[in-house]
C-alpha cells in the first residue's frame, strides 16, 4: 500500500511506533505535491519550509513519547482559513499581500496537537462558487478526471485528499462546500452543527451558515480530526459551551435499529438516475446492516434555495464591505476617498462575489427588507421546523449529496443552474444540522458518487456511527488514476 | 424679531455616551483616552477578517444601570443589529449597533427650568460600538490630499439616550442634557468628559406657530460636543427656520452641520446624507437575554442619583441653592458626604466646601480628588470654628495650610498658636483694658452710636492677636456696656 492511501490513524499508529519520521512524512508529502499538484493545481501556496519545522518539532515530542493521534501528521486547510504569518487569501485578489496576525482557533488547535500545515488550499473566491472556478487565481481539477471540477467551494481541499496530495484538509461549509466536493472527489466530508466549531479566524462568507469542517479519507479519521478542531471557544459567541465530545466512541455500534428516513422532494427529476440508485443502494445496505428506512417529507425544500440565496448574500454584503483598500489588501487609486472604494471593490472581487454582494444590498434595502430578508428568515424556521418533525420519528435522514457527479469545466456558467446543483445541502445549513458526505459508489465514467446523511444537532457521534457502518459495506477502494504514483 | 413670539420650538436630543468600561465592548483592548494612536488596536476591533466580537458584559451592565437610573423598562431579551455604511473610520464598514430591541426603552427624567418642572420622556436607549476618529490634512474628507484613521476608538462602548421631542426652549434642552450628563456621571455609567468628546449630541428641532398641536417639519443636527454648542445651535436654527416659515417656504427635513466657527447651521451634501442602513441582526452575536437578577443586581450597584441627593440635603437642612451646587458636581457630592458623618454643622460645612475649599483649589489649580483636605478633615476644621475654638478667620488659614501640607487642623491650629481664647475670665480682663483706654467709644455707644460697638470689638481682637473669640467678645461687651 501507499503511503498516500494511509488514513491519517494508520499515520499516527507508523509515526508512534517509529515506524516513519514526521519528518519523512512531510517530504513525502511536500515531494507528491510537486509531482501532482501542477496537473490538480488544489495548492495556492505551499508552506515547505514552516512543514518542515513542524514536523522537526512533531518527531521531537514523538521521540519523548509524547504526541497524539494528530501529530507529526500533514494536513492542509482552505485558504479561508487565517494562519498567523501566512499569505491568506480567499482565492480574492482583494486580499492581495494580507497576512494575518492570528491563527484561527481551529489551526491553533491543530498546531497544538502537533499538526504540520503543508499549505494553503484553493477555493471559489471567498467561498462563493460550487466548482473552484470562481477562484481569482486558477481553477482546481478533479483528481478523478481533470477536464472535471473538484466541485466547491471547499474544491482544493476534497481535490488534495483525493489527490493523496494532503492526508487530510479543512474545509468551510456554508450551502454544501465540504460536502459537495467531498461527493465530487470521492472522500469523506463533515459539515458539523452549527456552532459545534469555531468560526473565530475563518474568513466569513455567511455568519449564521459558516462552519468549519474536516475532509478525509476515511470516516473514522474525519471523527478523529473533528474531535481536534470542535469544542467551544470563547473568541466565537455562537460557538456552543460544554465538554467536546467523543465522535469515535461509538464508531462500531453498527446501524442496527437506526431508523433513517429518505425525504420524497429529494428524488424527483432533477437527480441524475445514477446518482439516485447510489442512494437507493446505501439505503438497502443500511437496512440489510439492521436499520430501518422510510419515505419522509420536508415539505419546504423547494423555498431553501431562495432563501439561502437572500440570507447568505445578506451576511456577505455586509461581511465583505471592510474590503474597501483602506486597511488592508488590494487598493485601486481613486480621485476621493468614495472612488477608491468603488475602484478597489470593482478591481479586487470576481463575479460571482458581485453578484452575490448585489443581492445581498437589495435584499436588505429600505422597502424591500420584509418582502425578502424577513421572510426568507421565516422560510428558515419553517425549514428547520421541517427537519425537527421528520427527527421526531427518525434518527437520521439519508440522501444524495448533490444532483449529480462531478460537472465538466466550464459546464456550469449559469449561475442559477449552479445554485440548484446545491439543493440537498443547502437547506442543512438552514437548519444548522449536521451532515456528513461519503463516497457510495462510482457512475458508468467511473466518477466518484457521495450520499449525504443527515442528524440531529449535536448528533455527529451518530452520523458517524452509521456512515461507519455504510462505509464498511461499501467497501469503496476506488482512487483516481493519477494518484498511483510514488 | 425672535421667533418665540410666533412659533413654538419641538426638539427632541440623541445623546452619545461613551460608557465608562476599562475594555472595548467587543475585544479586550483598552478604552483610555489620549493614548499614541492607534495603540489600543486589537485584530477584532480593527475588523481583520475572520475577527469576531465577543460582548463585554461590563458595558451590558452600565446600560442596564443607565436605563434603570433613567426610569426605562429594560428589555428581557436584547439583541444587536449591524449598521451598514460605509466610511473609513469605521472598520467594518458596519457599525454593530441595537435597531429595533433596544436594552432600554420608555423612560424619563425630570428637568426644573424656570418655566417650572417637566418630565422628558426617554424613548430608548441602546449600545453600540464607536467609531475611530479621522485626521484630516484639509478641511474635510473629501477635499483633504490625505486623511489618517487613529482606530483607539473604535469599538469604546457608546450608549445611546433618545429623547422624546418633549423640549420646547433651549433653556429646556439644556436642562435635559444638565440632568442626563449628571446622571449618567453619578451612575457610574460615563465619566461625561465633554472636552474629550465622551458624550456627543443630535439635536432635531422643529417649529410650529403658538397655540398648534401639530408637529412641523424637523431638521437635525449631528455632533455637538458641548452645552453651548447645542443651545447656540438650537438658537440658530429656530430663528432660520421662523425665517423661512415667515417667508411662507417649507422646511426641508434634512440632516444639518453645525459650524461651529461660524455660528450657524449649513445643509451636509446629498452624497454625505444619503443613507439606507440596511439594518439585520448581527449574526456573530446572540441574542441577549438579561434575567431579573441581572437587572436586580444591577439596580443594587446605583449609587444614590442626583435627584434623591438633593432630596436629602435639603432634608438635612440646606437650602434649595446649596443643595444644587453640591448635587452639579458629582466630587462635591460625594466630599460632602464623606464630610458629613463627623462633621457638626450641615450648612457650615456646604459653605467651607462650595467656597472656601473650592476656591482655594481653583487658585492652586487642583481638583478635589487629589486634594489633600480629606473630607474628615474638613469636618474637623468647621468643628474647630462651631466650636469656637478657631475663628473663621484662622480657618482660612489653617485650610490654606490643610491645602499645601495635608496636615490635620488641629495641629495646624497648635502649631501657629491659634487656638482661639474663649475663655470668659481671660477676655474680660482684655476687654477691661479696651474699655478704659476707650472712653469716647463707650460714650458713644451709651449715647446711641450703635457702631461703636465694632469698633471696641475690634480692639479686643487687635490687642488678642486675632485669638480672642469674636462672638464671645461681643456678647461680654454688651454685657458690660449695658
Amino acid at each position: 500500500m501507499r503511503l498516500s492511501d494511509c488514513s491519517v490513524l494508520e499515520l499516527g499508529r507508523l509515526l508512534r511506533g517509529r515506524e516513519l519520521s514526521a519528518a519523512e512524512l512531510t517530504d513525502y508529502y511536500l515531494a507528491r505535491i510537486e509531482k501532482l499538484d501542477p496537473a490538480v493545481r488544489a495548492y495556492i501556496s505551499v508552506l515547505a519550509d514552516e512543514a518542515r519545522v513542524k514536523a522537526r518539532e512533531a518527531d521531537n515530542a514523538l521521540a519523548g513519547g509524547g504526541g497524539g493521534a494528530l501529530t507529526g501528521i500533514p494536513t492542509a486547510l482552505k485558504d479561508n482559513i487565517c494562519l498567523a504569518g501566512a499569505a491568506t487569501t480567499c482565492a480574492s485578489k482583494m486580499l492581495a499581500g494580507f497576512r494575518p496576525p492570528y491563527s484561527a482557533s481551529v489551526a491553533e488547535k491543530l498546531l497544538a496537537a502537533g499538526a504540520v500545515v503543508l499549505g494553503k488550499l484553493n477555493m471559489d473566491e471567498f467561498a462563493m462558487g460550487s466548482t473552484t472556478e470562481y477562484s481569482a487565481f486558477f481553477p482546481t481539477r478533479n483528481p478523478w478526471d481533470t477536464d472535471r471540477v473538484p466541485g466547491g467551494s471547499s474544491g482544493g481541499a476534497a481535490a488534495a485528499v483525493a489527490a493523496g496530495t494532503a492526508p487530510y484538509a479543512i474545509g468551510s461549509d456554508t450551502g454544501g462546500s465540504i460536502r459537495q466536493p467531498a461527493s465530487f472527489c470521492g472522500v469523506v466530508g463533515m459539515k458539523p452543527t452549527y456552532g459545534a466549531v469555531s468560526r473565530y479566524g475563518l474568513i466569513a462568507f455567511a455568519s449564521s451558515l459558516d462552519q468549519i469542517g474536516p475532509l478525509t479519507r476515511t470516516v473514522a479519521d474525519n471523527a478523529l480530526v473533528l474531535e481536534a478542531i470542535a469544542g467551544h471557544d470563547p473568541k466565537d459567541s455562537t460557538s456552543v459551551p460544554g465538554e467536546r465530545p467523543n465522535y469515535s466512541a461509538g464508531l462500531q455500534d453498527g446501524a442496527r435499529g437506526l431508523r433513517i428516513g429518505l425525504p420524497k422532494e429529494f428524488f424527483t427529476a432533477g437527480l441524475a438516475p445514477e446518482v439516485e440508485k447510489v442512494v437507493r443502494d446505501s439505503a438497502r445496505r443500511l437496512e440489510s446492516l439492521g436499520a430501518e428506512t422510510g419515505e419522509c417529507s420536508l415539505p419546504h425544500m423547494d423555498y431553501a434555495i431562495a432563501a439561502y440565496y437572500l440570507i447568505a448574500p445578506a451576511e456577505c454584503g455586509s461581511n465583505l464591505a471592510r474590503y474597501d483598500g483602506t486597511r488592508y489588501g488590494l487598493r485601486a487609486p481613486g480621485a476621493d476617498i468614495i472612488e477608491m472604494f468603488q475602484a478597489s471593490r470593482s478591481a479586487g472581487f470576481g463575479p460571482e462575489v458581485k453578484r452575490r454582494v448585489m443581492l445581498g444590498a437589495y435584499a436588505l434595502s429600505s422597502g424591500y427588507y420584509d418582502a425578502y430578508y424577513l421572510r426568507a428568515q421565516k422560510t428558515r424556521t419553517l425549514i428547520r421546523e421541517d427537519y425537527e418533525r421528520v427527527f421526531a420519528d427518525y434518527d437520521l435522514i439519508l440522501s444524495p449529496t448533490a444532483p449529480a457527479a462531478a460537472y465538466r469545466l466550464g459546464e456550469m456558467s449559469d449561475p442559477l443552474t449552479m445554485y440548484m446543483g446545491d439543493i440537498y445541502t443547502i437547506p442543512v445549513n438552514l437548519a444548522g444540522l449536521p451532515a456528513v458526505s461519503l463516497p457510495a459508489g462510482l457512475t458508468e465514467d467511473g466518477l466518484p458518487v457521495g450520499v449525504q446523511l443527515i442528524g440531529r444537532h449535536f448528533e455527529e457521534a451518530l452520523l458517524y456511527r452509521a456512515a461507519f457502518a455504510l462505509e464498511q459495506s461499501v467497501a469503496f477502494a476506488a482512487r483516481p488514476a493519477l494518484t498511483e504514483v510514488d | 424679531m425672535a421667533y418665540g413670539d410666533r412659533y413654538e420650538m419641538v426638539c427632541g436630543i440623541e445623546t452619545h455616551a461613551e460608557m465608562a468600561t476599562k475594555t472595548k465592548i467587543f475585544c479586550a483592548c483598552s478604552t483610555e483616552f489620549g493614548a499614541e494612536q492607534n495603540t489600543h488596536v486589537c485584530p477584532v476591533c480593527l475588523g481583520l477578517p475572520g475577527t469576531l466580537p465577543v460582548l463585554n458584559r461590563e458595558a451590558v451592565n452600565l446600560a442596564i444601570k443607565a436605563g434603570l437610573a433613567l426610569n426605562c423598562q429594560i428589555a428581557s431579551v436584547s439583541k444587536f443589529d449591524r449598521k451598514n455604511y460605509y466610511y473609513p473610520d469605521l472598520p467594518k464598514n458596519y457599525q454593530t449597533s441595537q435597531y429595533d430591541m433596544p436594552i432600554a426603552q420608555k423612560g424619563w427624567l425630570e428637568i426644573k427650568t424656570d418655566a417650572g418642572v417637566k418630565k422628558v420622556g426617554i424613548t430608548r436607549a441602546h449600545m453600540e460600538e464607536d467609531a475611530g476618529k479621522l485626521i484630516h490634512s484639509g478641511e474635510s474628507i473629501t477635499s483633504s490630499a490625505g486623511s489618517s484613521v487613529d482606530y483607539n476608538r473604535a469599538g469604546v462602548p457608546l450608549l445611546e439616550i433618545v429623547s422624546e421631542p418633549d423640549m420646547r426652549s433651549p433653556d429646556e434642552a439644556l436642562a435635559y442634557l444638565t440632568s442626563l450628563v449628571r446622571i449618567l456621571d453619578y451612575a457610574g455609567v460615563s465619566d461625561c468628559k465633554l472636552e474629550q468628546g465622551s458624550v456627543r449630541f443630535d439635536v432635531n428641532l422643529s417649529l410650529r406657530p403658538k397655540g398648534s398641536g401639530e408637529l412641523g417639519t424637523r431638521t437635525e443636527m449631528k455632533n455637538l460636543n458641548s452645552f453651548s454648542a447645542v443651545r447656540r445651535c438650537l438658537e440658530y436654527e429656530a430663528e432660520r427656520q421662523a425665517a423661512e416659515l415667515d417667508k411662507g417656504a417649507r422646511i426641508i427635513q434634512e440632516t444639518r452641520a453645525w459650524d461651529e466657527e461660524r455660528g450657524m447651521t449649513l445643509p451636509l451634501r446629498e452624497k454625505e446624507e444619503a443613507h439606507d442602513y440596511r439594518y439585520f441582526p448581527e449574526p456573530d452575536l446572540m441574542p441577549l437575554r438579561i434575567s431579573p437578577e441581572w437587572i436586580e443586581s444591577a439596580r443594587r450597584g446605583l449609587p444614590e442619583l442626583p435627584a434623591a441627593k438633593r432630596e436629602r440635603l435639603t432634608t438635612l437642612g440646606l437650602s434649595a441653592y446649596d443643595a444644587e451646587v453640591i448635587v452639579a458636581a458629582k466630587d462635591v457630592a460625594l466630599y460632602f458626604d464623606e464630610a458629613l458623618p463627623t462633621c457638626s454643622d450641615v450648612k457650615m460645612l456646604a459653605g467651607w466646601l462650595t467656597s472656601e475649599l473650592r476656591g482655594l483649589l481653583n487658585a492652586r489649580d487642583e481638583t478635589l480628588a487629589a486634594c489633600l483636605v480629606r473630607p474628615p478633615m474638613l469636618a474637623s476644621l468647621v468643628n474647630m470654628i462651631k466650636e469656637g475654638t478657631i475663628s473663621g478667620k484662622m480657618g482660612k488659614t489653617v485650610l490654606e495650610t490643610m491645602a499645601r501640607t495635608g496636615r490635620a487642623p488641629e495641629d495646624i491650629a497648635r502649631a501657629e498658636g491659634m487656638s482661639q481664647i474663649s475663655d470668659a475670665g481671660a477676655l474680660a480682663a482684655l476687654i477691661e483694658d479696651v474699655l478704659a483706654n476707650n472712653p469716647k467709644s463707650v460714650s458713644d455707644y451709651r449715647g446711641g452710636k450703635a457702631q461703636a460697638l465694632g469698633f471696641l470689638v475690634g480692639q479686643v481682637m487687635r490687642l488678642s492677636k486675632g485669638q480672642a473669640n469674636p462672638a464671645l467678645v461681643n456678647q461680654i461687651l454688651k454685657e458690660k456696656l449695658n
